[in-house]
């Protein structure tokens, strides 16, 4: 094993009533590597914030060594300049400027003042063939696709001469084969000196690349183990991160679904007259009651779009097509008739579009059916509310003090729980779960998996949008895989598998 | 020692809230020391309300424009422009002359209407044609001001006489019949102090009651005993300064109402929780069923309405319709909300906070100008304390996660 290119050694965080860390140890050899997994507030993401330096010596006690030498970071460009560079799970690209301006953002080549762009262009370019992106420099970036920009994120930090190159959950948006690259790509910058700490709740993507595992639970090392010291397993690591063994994280189901369609979709088109082109082309399906059915597929196959388009188009795309809820007819021209109608929709991005993050958990809870709670004169009655935010809490376990606590505060998992509660208020016959899982804790995702197991057992029906393939398998009754804005297949959750799947989404 | 621990509790995590009422108190003590008591005179504190009125109403509904993350730079020449308008249809020589001009009880209906229209207009081009409304609003700003011109370029200014009208600015809620006791006191006003305490004093043990059957957490009951005693302290102080002069004037009724009925939209209706919640995050709103495109309609409609409100507290002041009527209402409007405590970043922001703050900016003006301090650096010090205010208001969000 090589020396140690990081050490931190004994270092406690404390926020207002938490210790978000507790005399965590943490050793990166050079050139490895490092996985760094847990649940969601385990402090993955606070010990790197300790790292990189958002977190200023003094907020913290303990020492980080970097080479062996102690130091005292006291702002991100203290950690950069010491080689460390953090690539976080939000992008921090400026979509209107071009990816060589991007990648020189912030220390820009300069000629005595004037910055030299030939040379940036041409410095961009090798640096992009090193991330193996075969794009123009000179596009913007707002109009590549995720994962070419988490790419581009990492052009950017080499061009910075990165020793330590630490990622935040990058593969989480992106699909299979962009996350194949990527994870291609740490390989190959190991190979070229490069030393990595990658988060990720992927375990299998984890197995795959990390040369050390470090489980961290509750703020403290649990373990670190080696990959040259033998197999490590997802089973050992979900009972290192959870603290207890999970051996199927998917609810056994207990009930079949019934015959009788409540949703069904003919002939569906849309066109998204901002982009100028075709978005989905003829879809058909069709729901039952008490039916959990998976829409699989590749990212920006469609998926989003379709539920969108259903659940009273709010993009104001141009739909062609017939939609029965219940055997009628129905043409939502706004969210608010989906809802009336009985449709819920937990959107993929909860930060984004699902939560209002500087409200409290009982506000996010009501805000879809506040009329449910309104007196005569639409008045709400706040203590009803509080009420049925309490039930909420109670029933989805949400993890949090009061119902009035702010909801930016609480866990990736929590919110989505939140975001959950607010839709199942709404009371729908029809709940659309967009990418239900994503970034949240393996323990957070049993939960929502055995809620989904029993709403659907109460007759609900679930429409449940994932990239996950273990999870559409494990939870879907009936798979559509989507592709390229049409259903490209329907498989039975019997014939289903992994690989038949993405044979379908790639075609 | 406890109850002193849960009052500074309480006070701390309050801190933003009572901040504002804080820094008003300091602000009038300061002045009352400095004059010499003159500040705080009965005359001095009715000259200062109905001065802030017409700033007041136009900071209520921007409140509302900036919680939605817009702003309306119209409202001042709005305001001017309509008040014009209201002077003519009432007082235009040629008007009257043609005996054509319409009494006050049609002219303030219809100016009002006339202000949620050009709202409207407003609304439409942010809500249907997506300009922004800085500029949408920056165009509005430029054609009323245009507006007014061209209706008082025959005449100037237009003397209004209509004694109604005027008493809107200026008069007073009239006393009732002398019955010999108190006297040089305002009976009514202090009638109607003592009904609001009984009144505030009824709500706040209902609301504690319905809680109580909730089985929610309230308010220790000292606590609650000292707030109310409090509450009650300050409503029956202002009460007998009021009483000592003349009473409650007009603009304060009328700014009291639009204040109480704007807190409860906002604070307690489906609407109020709406226009936050589009504030908060305006796609997770209109994905839970909020049409955003109403609303925007709803908010600046609600303005067009105030600032015709302003225009008509303005023209009523001064007797009068001048060229320059309502020249920079719109930033002290935005800077009262600003102190006010409501932020830029849309979703937070109270109705209460925003009088409060235009009552600091007014008082600031009041105070300095009884000192004897220059125009020029009573703007200096304004612009210090909207700064100041602003600070506060981050800093204390930032400590408060």
């Amino acid at each position: 094993m090589n020396a140690p290119i990081l050490e931190m050694k004994n270092i406690t965080k404390e926020f207002p009533g938490v210790k978000a860390l507790s005399d965590v140890s943490f050793t990166v050899s050079t050139g490895e590597i490092h996985c760094l997994v847990g649940e969601n507030g385990a402090g993955k993401s606070t010990l790197m914030k300790v790292l990189s330096g958002v977190y200023p010596h003094g907020d913290y006690t303990g020492d980080i060594l970097l080479n062996g030498e102690i130091q005292r970071f006291r702002n991100i460009n203290d950690s950069e300049n010491a080689g460390i560079a953090i690539i976080y799970q939000e992008l921090a690209l400026v979509p209107e400027m071009t990816v060589f301006e991007n990648i020189f953002l912030g220390h820009e080549l300069k000629n005595n003042f004037i910055v030299d762009w030939n040379e940036t262009i041409k410095q961009a370019g090798e640096l992009l063939k090193k991330v193996k992106l075969d794009i123009n420099p000179a596009i913007k970036v707002k109009d590549l696709g995720v994962g070419t920009q988490q790419l581009v994120e990492i052009a950017k930090a080499l061009s910075k001469d990165v020793k330590l190159l630490i990622l935040d959950e990058p593969t989480s948006s992106l699909n299979e084969q962009d996350s194949e690259n990527l994870l291609q790509l740490l390989r190959d910058l190991k190979e070229h000196g490069v030393t990595s700490i990658m988060i990720s709740h992927k375990l299998k993507e984890v197995i795959a690349i990390a040369d050390s595992i470090t489980v961290l639970r509750d703020g403290q090392t649990i373990c670190t183990l080696r990959a040259h010291e033998g197999k490590i397993s997802e089973n050992v690591l979900i009972k290192h991160m959870v603290g207890r063994e999970i051996n199927n994280i998917y609810p056994p189901k207990k009930h079949a679904p019934t015959q009788e369609v409540i949703l069904e979709v003919k002939n569906w088109s849309a066109r998204n007259p901002a982009l100028g082109r075709d978005i989905l082309k003829d879809v058909n399906f069709k729901l039952n009651k008490g039916e959990i059915i998976g829409l699989a597929g590749l990212i920006g196959s469609g998926r989003t779009e379709l539920a969108l388009s259903i659940f009273g188009n709010p993009d104001n795309y141009q739909v062609s097509g017939d939609l029965y809820l219940n055997g009628k007819k129905r043409n939502f021209k706004h969210p608010k008739e989906a809802i009336t109608a009985g449709m819920s929709y937990v959107s993929e991005d909860r930060k984004g579009d699902g939560l209002i993050l500087i409200q409290d958990v009982k506000q996010n809870i009501s805000l879809a059916n506040l009329k449910e709670l309104a007196e005569r004169g639409g008045v709400v009655n706040s203590n009803a509310e509080i009420k049925v935010a309490n039930q909420y809490k109670s029933e989805l376990n949400i993890k949090t003090p009061t119902v009035e606590q702010i909801v930016s505060n609480l866990s990736g998992g929590n919110q989505q729980k939140v975001c959950l509660g607010k839709w199942l208020f709404v009371k729908p016959n029809v709940l659309i779960l967009d990418e239900p899982t994503r970034g949240i804790d393996v323990g957070a995702k049993f939960e929502i998996y055995t809620i989904m197991t029993e709403l659907v057992r109460q007759g609900m029906s679930i429409i449940m949008i994932s990239s996950e393939l273990p999870e559409v398998l494990g939870m879907s009754d009936r798979i559509y895989i989507v592709a390229s804005g049409r259903i490209a297949g329907e498989l039975s959750a019997q014939e289903a598998t992994q690989e038949k799947i993405m044979h379908l989404a790639t075609n | 020692m406890t109850f002193f621990n849960t009052a500074r509790k309480i006070l701390q995590q309050n801190i933003r809230e009572y901040g504002m009422y804080i820094a008003l108190f300091v602000i009038m003590i300061i002045f009352t020391i400095t004059t010499g008591g003159t500040f705080i005179s009965s005359r001095n504190i009715v000259n200062l309300v109905n001065q802030t009125g017409y700033i007041a109403v136009l900071a209520i509904g921007m409140t509302l424009v900036i919680i939605i993350r817009h702003i309306d730079l119209s409202v001042g020449f709005l305001a001017g422009f309509l008040g014009a308008i209201a002077a003519i249809a009432m007082a235009d020589p040629k008007v009257v002359q043609a005996g054509m001009s319409l009494p006050v009880y049609i002219v303030i209906p219809l100016t009002l209407v006339l202000g949620i229209i050009a709202g409207l207009l407003t609304a439409f081009l942010v809500a249907q044609m997506k300009i922004p409304s800085f500029v949408a609003s920056l165009a509005g700003w430029l054609i009323y001001r245009g507006a007014i011109l061209v209706v008082t370029e025959s005449t100037g200014t237009i003397i209004i006489n209509d004694d109604a009208f005027n008493a809107i600015g200026n008069g007073f809620v009239p006393d009732i019949p002398d019955i010999g006791i108190l006297p040089g006191i305002h009976k009514l006003t202090l009638i109607l102090g003592i009904v609001a305490i009984v009144v505030m004093i009824l709500s706040e043990f209902n609301d504690r009651r319905k809680k109580q059957t909730y089985n929610f957490e309230v308010l220790p009951t000292e606590i609650f005993i000292l707030k109310i005693v409090f509450t009650s302290a300050i409503i029956g102080g202002i009460t007998w300064v009021l009483s000592g002069y003349q009473g409650l004037s007009w603009t304060a009724v009328i700014v009291l109402f639009v204040t109480i009925v704007y807190n409860f939209i906002m604070s307690q209706t489906v609407l109020g929780r709406h226009i936050y919640a589009i504030g908060g995050n305006p796609d997770a709103a209109e994905l839970s069923g909020i049409s955003v495109k109403k609303l925007i309609y709803v908010v600046f409609g609600s303005m067009g309405m105030l600032s015709a409100l302003s225009g008509i507290l303005f023209a009523s002041r001064l007797q009068s319709a001048t060229t320059t009527a309502g020249t920079l209402f719109e930033l002290d409007a935005i800077a009262a909300a600003y102190v006010g405590g409501v932020s830029a970043a849309g979703g937070v922001g109270k109705v209460v906070g925003s009088i409060i703050g235009a009552l600091v900016m007014t008082s600031l003006t009041s105070g300095m100008n009884l000192m004897g301090i220059g125009i020029s650096y009573q703007y200096m010090v304004r612009g210090a304390v909207l700064a100041a205010a602003v600070i506060f208001d981050v800093a204390t969000r930032n400590t408060g996660k």
